[in-house]
């Protein structure tokens, strides 16, 4: 009996490694499914707006904690962080629709993708100048407690992170679904074309939708940097494109194929390297990601876009 | 506009005629390259090789020159910034050998860049001495590339040895990075002497991940169910503290070793109290040095305020190599070519250099031969003088 309880707790223990992996590939996906539901185009620097936005909360972090620090409990210096990063974070969002990509709405499709990659290099140096190319280590913004239940391993952090990812999740879903702003993104989505003649003002919905993605990115930013403390101005890069898949096997446009894609990932991920040798964890992982692909190329969730006109 | 096209050629040409570039022919200034990691994954690694350059640089300039066969020549520093990428350390050997005319290039510090970088430098025939890189290819059949450093063959079986000898342990797990040279050739020798020593299958775990992963927590989770009792990590000090905390988090409680690229000031800035009490191999220990390392050490902390890592001292120690071998070298002939080939074959010819780092004599492949040190970061953050191991 005692191997098999083992090994049990061993898939348990890889189902918890999982999940945490996939929030972080679910939280940043929906940015990217979001911005393309809305303007049928990928930001290509979502990735590194999720970095700009664990940097600022590195900054807020580290500035509350040396105000604050013993005055208040915990939780509320974390939760100050989440809520002013957030809106820092979002005039990123903003900043980057109404600087980048909104000139290039009349441009070929390739152009704005391009854009993206540049605000994303852009945002890569600008980092660089400001903060040189030394390392920072994200301040906790709470005592790690490792729990032992039966033979698992979990930490608070771990928790929270999962948590944390689903509550955000569920809030974007009522957000979407019962706000007036939710509906105009929704009927933005569905008709590029009818919407604005309707009183909705893409000029308003566009940039609220990446401040929305950058908001969510920024606060995933701050659970990463809470899991994996090492700031790095490429760090956005790869997550970022780990993100990107998740979208698209989602089902571009689909927030919910987003998230579903996203903890899809960090499973595959995860379990590859538990069966597998490690060093063939990626090859292995993005070849089931590619033969998915190939009988769902539109994802899971994926809608028939092809009708769609653009201005 | 062909008129315009043309006189701006002549213009172009008179105007390189006159340029600094035709003038430094006559005078000979000597320069000498540095191809440093500033930016990208290893930064620390690149500012600890800038320092101890430019304290070098001082106690030259102090000195009113470099001497070389009775006359002070003016030195110059060409600091090139290789991004930790190997790519940009093979361009910056190419413009400081065909564009600087350097006499000697010192750096790349890692592996990764040290290997395709050294390539380079042999082809144009121009010395490169890498202080930091401990992978066998480097030097390898290159009889212009040299280093300051022991070698991972050497490094590999200390460690093993080191952790049989200090735990008693059989069972050992090994995480390293896949894709790059040092980490992966670290994790391959330490392999195979620890398999010597414990027999077959005995290294439980030999698990991988690729640069710019931060989880590792499905490799952490099998190591821990492995049953191994000590965990190998030849990592940067970038990775060391994920390792560290993630491993922790997961249930390890055994020890984790470490090897020579743990040693940078930042790993304990960067990991805190996780890392105390941790093992690695290393070139230097800093916390109880004497003599003219002391001197070295407390001379940076003083100008830059935090104590010097090992690459910090290994390349103040190549740089110091590098101008024996221009002074042994007897003249400057102000043709690039040949002086380098006389700086070469003086710097092969130096037996029982005083480094600060320990006595060196070079092999036939340009390998010294000396002591490695195992260092304890102790409760304080400090690294510790734990023990040694000669070859």
């Amino acid at each position: 009996m005692e191997p098999l309880i083992e090994s049990f707790n061993y898939i348990l223990q890889n189902i918890i490694n999982a999940l945490q992996r996939g929030s972080f590939y679910a939280v940043i996906s929906i940015g990217y499914s979001m911005v393309y539901g809305v303007l049928m185009l990928f930001n290509f620097a979502h990735g590194d707006i999720f970095m700009v936005g664990t940097y600022i909360g590195f900054g807020i972090a580290t500035l509350l904690l040396a105000t604050f620090s013993g005055l208040v409990p915990p939780p509320v210096i974390f939760l100050a962080t989440v809520v002013i990063t957030m809106f820092l974070a979002s005039w990123i969002g903003v900043f980057v629709e109404v600087a980048g990509y909104r000139p290039l709405r009349q441009a070929p499709r390739a152009s704005a993708a391009i854009t993206g990659l540049m605000i994303g290099i852009i945002f890569e140096t600008t980092i660089l100048i400001m903060l040189g190319a030394k390392r920072l280590s994200f301040p906790p913004l709470m005592e790690t407690v490792n729990y032992h239940i039966g033979g698992i391993y979990i930490t608070n952090v771990k928790a929270m992170i999962i948590i944390i990812s689903l509550l955000l999740m569920l809030a974007l879903h009522a957000f979407i679904q019962k706000t007036k702003w939710g509906m105009a993104m929704r009927a933005m989505s569905y008709d590029f074309l009818a919407v604005p003649l309707m009183g909705v003002s893409i000029n308003i919905i566009a940039p609220l939708t990446f401040a929305v993605g950058a908001g969510l990115a920024a606060v995933a930013g701050i659970l990463y940097g809470q899991a994996y403390p090492i700031l790095d101005p490429y760090m956005g890069v790869l997550l970022g494109w780990k993100a990107f898949v998740a979208a698209i096997l989602g089902g571009r446009g689909s927030i919910k194929g987003a998230a579903l894609a996203g903890y899809l990932l960090g499973f595959i991920e995860i379990f590859v390297a538990t069966v597998f040798p490690s060093t063939l964890r990626d090859f292995i992982a993005y070849s089931i990601i590619l033969v998915i692909l190939t009988f769902r190329p539109r994802g899971f969730f994926g809608m028939e876009h092809s009708t769609k006109l653009r201005l | 506009m062909r008129k315009i096209a043309v006189l701006t050629v002549v213009a172009f040409c008179a105007a390189m005629m006159f340029s600094s570039l035709a003038f430094s022919a006559r005078k000979t200034i000597i320069k000498i390259g540095i191809n440093a990691p500033l930016t990208g994954d290893i930064p620390k690694v690149g500012e600890g090789s800038k320092y101890a350059a430019q304290m070098w640089l001082e106690d030259i300039e102090n000195a009113g020159g470099l001497e070389v066969g009775g006359k002070k020549y003016e030195v110059e520093l060409v600091i090139e910034d290789n991004e930790s990428k190997a790519e940009s350390a093979v361009k910056a050997n190419t413009k400081m050998i065909t564009q600087d005319d350097v006499l000697a290039i010192v750096g790349p510090q890692s592996s990764k860049q040290a290997v395709p970088a050294g390539e380079v430098a042999n082809k144009y025939k121009t010395v490169m001495i890498s202080p930091w890189s401990t992978n066998p290819s480097t030097t390898l059949d290159r009889p212009y590339v040299f280093r300051g450093c022991f070698l991972d063959p050497f490094q590999g079986p200390v460690v093993a040895n080191f952790i049989t000898e200090e735990f008693g342990f059989t069972k050992a797990a090994v995480l390293y990075d896949v894709a790059s040279d040092y980490p992966k050739g670290l994790a391959e020798v330490f392999k195979q002497a620890w398999e010597d020593k414990h027999g077959a299958g005995s290294v439980v775990a030999y698990e991988s991940f690729t640069t710019k992963d931060t989880d590792f927590s499905s490799q952490l989770t099998k190591i821990v169910k492995s049953g191994a009792e000590v965990l190998f990590t030849p990592q940067y000090y970038n990775e060391v503290p994920l390792i560290v905390s993630q491993a922790k988090n997961l249930g390890w409680t055994g020890p984790i070793v470490g090897s020579d690229s743990w040693g940078s000031a930042e790993t304990i800035e960067l990991c805190g109290e996780d890392c105390y009490g941790l093992f690695f191999s290393s070139h230097y220990a800093a916390a109880g040095a004497k003599g003219a390392t002391k001197a070295f050490i407390d001379r940076y902390e003083k100008t830059y305020g935090y104590i010097p890592d090992d690459v910090a001292a290994l390349t103040w120690d190549a740089l110091r190599l590098a101008q024996q071998a221009i002074q042994d070298a007897g003249k400057l002939t102000g043709k690039i070519e040949k002086d380098r080939e006389a700086v070469r074959d003086a710097l092969a010819q130096i037996k029982d250099f005083d480094g600060i780092t320990g006595k060196m004599t070079f092999t036939e492949e340009g390998d010294p031969i000396k002591c490695a040190v195992i260092v304890r970061i102790n409760h304080q953050g400090e690294y510790e003088f734990y023990g040694s191991s000669c070859p």
